[in-house]
């Protein structure tokens, strides 16, 4: 027994060969997660059927004011897009834009205490796919780890196995964002003392691992400390995406992505069609 | 000796799913680290009042629910279980008879070597981000080991888990 866990605990480490165990299991125990999930999603529910009708034409019209505005920077991007589409084209550079994304609710269950990890209730069924990218409305959250059919397992940014390549929004200057496992705090290591960078300055994903989409926003930088009898400066950051309050997740196919797994559709025609549960984003 | 007929099965399962429920509800973050661990708990009891039919193989497949249903290394939890399980099923005759608080004395040190092959395995995996909060799962199980006895003394009894 004990030479199989560990057999087991050194398969899941060194490889994901045995993902699909993760998963049978993970059938049974998505019942009893959907069953802790209820009361809380019942009492959400009682607090959307029971607000009063002033606060729902409040939120109405901040909603209304906040959708013109953003139609109104929407305009401005169809046209931006276009034009940098065309630069790109001028200038012979292959970048790739457009991304399907898909929203999935937070089942409201705690993992391990000491590691940043959320469950999401779509699965397999739904295409979603080991590392895939997982946004809030503000940035980046983390990545998928676990994929069951019904349900999936994302590790958060600020979980200390995780790291993503980011560049500073400002210079272009390449780093890599390091979790802490504190819940509101990342590590950029391996910055020299002469590094270009302030105290606010914004990070967004650089797409340099493949794994995640260019130019969203990570983490705002909020402590440099420059020693010089160290060799690298100190930085911490923040992160941008609200990764104790979100409700609703989106997940990213990154554009190359999409490519793949239509192909993979048509080889299997009995799995659902990607097109229909995902919305394009503008 | 008449050969006593096994009944209840579906209880001890009924008290392992209401055990791993009550590890996964959200409780706020400061009390986190403090969570009993319930599931380890009902485990114990069961080692001790049906050693014939909780055993090792039991323990550690309830193990692998909980590494899946936590997010945590494959295995790690199982092969805690199965320890914890064989070291119960040794001495269950010994913890039997023992007053209540020196039970809770006992589980104590049976959750803290739980802890210390869970923070083994992390440390493996370079996951171990500990601070002395960890070992208050310890002690918070002790305190209510009482409480878990009693009910779940009720229910073997009043089912007729044999």
């Amino acid at each position: 027994m004990g030479i199989l866990s560990i057999a087991l605990m050194v398969a899941d480490h060194r490889q994901h060969h045995i993902e699909t165990i993760r998963s049978i299991i993970s059938v049974v125990v998505y019942p009893i997660q959907y069953l802790v999930n209820l009361p809380i999603a019942a009492t959400e529910w009682m607090g959307d059927s029971l607000s009063s009708r002033e606060t729902l034409r409040e939120e109405n019209e901040r909603l209304r004011m906040q959708h013109l505005l953003f139609k109104a920077q929407l305009q401005k991007l169809a046209s931006l897009k276009v034009e940098n589409i065309r630069l790109r084209e001028l200038m012979q550079s292959s970048k790739k834009v457009g991304e399907n994304v898909l929203i999935a609710e937070l089942l409201a269950v705690d993992l391990d205490p000491f590691s940043r990890q959320i469950v999401i209730n779509k699965g397999a069924n739904d295409n979603i796919y080991m590392g895939q990218p997982v946004l809030d409305a503000e940035g980046i959250m983390g990545q998928i780890v676990h994929v069951g059919p019904f349900s999936s397992t994302a590790m958060l940014l600020t979980d200390s196995n995780h790291a993503i390549p980011v560049l500073v929004n400002r210079n272009g200057l390449r780093a890599i964002v390091v979790g802490t496992g504190a819940p509101d705090q990342l590590d950029i290591p391996y910055l020299p003392n002469s590094a270009d960078i302030t105290v606010g300055d914004l990070l967004t994903s650089s797409s340099l691992g493949g794994r995640f989409p260019p130019d969203y926003p990570v983490a705002r930088i909020i402590g440099i400390n420059f020693d010089p009898t160290q060799p690298y400066a100190t930085v911490t950051a923040e992160p941008i995406a609200l990764l104790e309050r979100s409700q609703e997740v989106l997940l990213v196919w990154p554009a190359e992505k999409i490519a793949t797994t239509e192909d993979e559709d048509r080889n299997a025609a009995n799995k659902p069609d990607l097109k229909n549960n995902v919305t394009n984003a503008p | 000796m008449a050969l006593v007929k096994q009944q209840g099965g579906f209880i001890i399962l009924l008290t392992f799913v209401i055990a791993l429920a009550l590890m996964m509800i959200p409780i706020p973050e400061w009390a986190e680290a403090s969570r009993p661990q319930w599931l380890i708990m009902v485990v114990i009891y069961w080692c001790l009042a049906l050693p014939n039919r909780v055993g090792v193989i039991v323990a550690w497949l309830t193990g692998l629910v909980l590494d899946v249903a936590t997010g945590s290394l494959l295995g790690q939890n199982a092969i805690g279980f199965a320890i914890i399980a064989f070291l119960v099923l040794k001495l269950h005759l010994r913890i039997r008879l023992f007053p209540q608080w020196q039970q809770a004395l006992s589980i104590l040190i049976l959750v803290a070597l739980y802890q210390i092959i869970m923070l083994w395995a992390k440390g493996f995996t370079g996951q171990s981000s500990q601070t002395w909060a960890y070992w208050l799962a310890s002690i918070t199980s002790m305190l209510l080991w009482p409480f878990v006895f009693t009910v779940l003394r009720g229910v073997r009894r009043f089912y007729r888990v044999r």
